[in-house]
């Protein structure tokens, strides 16, 4: 049991990185508090992975530091940080047995073979092994194997964390979903850190307390599922999280005071104004999710004309996409929303605008 | 479920029955009718039955010498294999050195058998011979055309030097393909090295050592050139094998009918040892309990 720290923490897989390219993590700061379930959420190859083995040991970071409490662990090798870590695919003791393999990593430690009957027992329950205790690990499916793979990080209940690398990949749908709900229970009953790795919003969402949304080596925004899906600190946040992703457009200050993206002069609340006009960057976007595009057939106050060029029914919501100074826009509409043939209005309320400088988030006034 | 019943796909294996028929039935079938008949010449022959296999069986040469193969091959498999495995674990993962140590460990491999006689004889040789040489300065009396029991550890020792390699080399292969999760998992589970050795690397080559058992076996089972250059089966015939012994009463005493019974007697000690290695090995990865569902 262990707060995690991660300190000034920066990790290069080449031996003599020239620039921030070569960073598979960029130097972070960082807080796991002990008790929470975590996601680490983000696209292949942006670094989660690679962060997860830096806290359990299995690499060592080249820059910074990892602490669990106030114990700097760089140079403990994973066998004595007292972690669990199961990985993406299923790795199972072959020729022991299922109560072998799940007994494995305690009797490691020289555990009184009481205790480990006991604990064995009481995983073998929790993720319904119980059955299959008596098999050989080698003619398990795959996805008892997982489990298996689990029980083995579960079974140890003095474990500072327990990191989940992408775990349930090779599970079927149905019991995907059995097992995160397995997870979250064991979380809470048995108050362990835990931080699961994925590229998919909905299991990190489901799992997890807070997400940690990692891009290129960095973690760029960290808090609760709505946090993410309401105010997005990065544009890669808004363009990962949701379905569809949120929309973005360039916009640029205009010599007569105002702000336009593309051809279409924005009307546009003061403060958002203001901001842009202060900030001396070229790389300024706009972003709104689609649920809270405003699709109306009449003319309104600040409302932009449109065309629609497609509407997607997807049952209980639609789709409708059109071009918007250049690039396509998508809202979502409930079913029962009047939806114009072809010429629409829309309006992007300002509550749920957000401005972007650099692709993070500004904080706007109103 | 919709089953067509055609009979005629049997017509399907013609080919293939035809293949086997001129390299293994044909061949084999000659054997077997020499092992049933006593021939005199072309026009000549008696049939007798079961009688060279009645003769064979309670030859006390060969029954000699089918015991001295039986310690030879498995004196060789439990050195090789062991050791083979060793070698394995300890040769370089990766970089220019896991290449030199590779292209090192197969020259031996190369050798063909003659060769491989050759060399040893003249390494072992008394008066030129580094080894006979080296070791009758150390002050042990080295010989192998005398001492039965230093001509047996120089075969020994000849065989594993030649084929060590190949479980060696197998099990490198085996050991590549365990994915690194393996080793990572191991390391969080706080495994020591040996629990990675005992239930994960040793689990992994199964299959390969299987192959490697076998082949050996078999190889070792009929061992015949090397052997006949370096000791030509003495002193007396402390290392004459069963393929020796059989050469010399088919070509050496030209004694047809026997050699023949013996040939296919041969043949099926070697196809049930490896029989009983195969399901052995097989039987071990089976869940040894009928509990716990289908």
């Amino acid at each position: 049991m262990a707060q995690i720290t991660l300190k000034s923490l920066a990790h290069s897989y080449s031996a003599s990185p020239a620039g921030p390219a070569d960073y598979a993590i960029r130097e972070m700061e960082h807080v796991w508090k002990q008790g929470g379930a975590y996601a680490l959420l983000g696209p292949s190859g942006c670094g989660k992975s690679t962060l997860l083995n830096i806290i359990s040991g299995l690499l060592t970071p080249s820059d910074g530091q990892v602490l669990f409490d106030d114990q700097v662990m760089n140079e403990l090798p994973p066998e004595e940080r007292n972690i669990a870590q199961v990985f993406q695919f299923p790795v199972v003791y072959d020729t022991m047995t299922v109560y072998d393999n799940l007994a494995f990593p305690l009797r490691n430690v020289g555990t009184a073979e009481a205790k480990v009957h006991e604990r064995v027992a009481e995983v073998a329950d929790i993720l319904d092994l119980t059955s299959l205790l008596r098999r050989k690990a080698r003619n398990l499916t795959a996805d008892e194997k997982q489990k298996v793979s689990m029980g083995r990080g579960l079974v140890r209940d003095d474990v500072s964390a327990i990191l989940f690398d992408e775990p349930l990949t090779v599970i079927d749908p149905q019991l995907k979903w059995k097992l995160r709900r397995k997870l979250k229970e064991i979380h809470e009953r048995f108050n362990i850190t835990m931080i699961y790795v994925t590229h998919d919003q909905l299991e990190a969402s489901t799992f997890a307390d807070k997400i940690a949304v990692m891009y290129e080596g960095q973690v760029v925004q960290f808090g609760t599922p709505r946090e993410l899906f309401e105010a997005p600190a990065h544009t890669f946040v808004g363009y990962f999280i949701g379905s569809p992703g949120m929309n973005f457009v360039e916009v640029a200050r205009t010599d007569a005071g105002g702000v336009r993206a593309g051809t279409i002069d924005l009307t546009l609340p003061p403060a958002f104004v203001a901001a842009i006009r202060q900030s001396r960057s070229r790389n300024l976007k706009l972003g709104i999710r689609p649920e809270f595009v405003e699709v109306l057939t009449e003319p309104a106050e600040a409302a932009y004309p449109i065309e629609i060029d497609n509407v997607q029914d997807l049952g209980t919501y639609r789709i409708v996409s059109f071009g918007f100074a250049g690039v396509t826009f998508r809202a979502r509409l409930g079913e029962d929303q009047p939806l114009p043939e072809r010429q629409a209005y829309v309006r992007f309320p300002e509550a749920w605008l957000h401005l972007y400088i650099d692709e993070f988030r500004v904080e706007v006034g109103q | 479920m919709n089953k067509v019943q055609n009979n005629r796909a049997w017509f399907l294996i013609l080919p293939m029955l035809l293949l086997v028929a001129f390299s293994a039935i044909v061949p084999l079938m000659t054997v077997v009718n020499y092992s049933v008949q006593d021939v005199f010449d072309a026009n000549t022959r008696f049939f007798t039955g079961t009688e060279w296999f009645e003769v064979m069986l309670n030859d006390r040469a060969l029954q000699a010498a089918l015991l001295r193969q039986f310690a030879f091959s498995f004196t060789v498999l439990a050195i090789e294999v062991p050791l083979g495995i060793g070698i394995a674990l300890l040769m370089p993962k990766r970089g220019w050195q896991a290449s030199a140590v590779l292209i090192l460990i197969t020259l031996p491999l190369l050798i063909p058998w003659n060769v491989v006689g050759s060399i040893w004889q003249l390494f072992t040789r008394g008066d030129i011979g580094l080894m006979g040489v080296g070791i009758r300065e150390l002050g042990y009396a080295y010989n192998i055309t005398r001492n039965p029991t230093d001509a047996w550890a120089t075969i020994i020792l000849m065989d594993v030097w030649h084929w060590t390699p190949l479980i060696a080399l197998l099990c490198y292969s085996g050991l590549r393909a365990i994915p690194d999760a393996y080793y990572q998992a191991a390391r969080i589970d706080r495994a020591s090295k040996w629990a990675v050795f005992r239930y994960i690397q040793l689990p992994k080559l199964t299959n390969v050592l299987v192959i490697g058992v076998l082949l050996r076996f078999m190889h070792s089972f009929m061992i015949y050139a090397e052997p006949f250059v370096l000791t030509g089966g003495g002193p007396g015939s402390s290392t004459t094998f069963l393929s020796q012994t059989l050469t010399t009463m088919a070509i050496g005493q030209r004694d047809l009918g026997p050699s023949a019974a013996f040939s296919l007697i041969y043949f099926l000690i070697i196809l049930l040892v490896c029989w009983v290695f195969y399901t052995a090995i097989m039987n071990s990865q089976k869940d040894n309990t009928t509990q716990g569902g289908a």
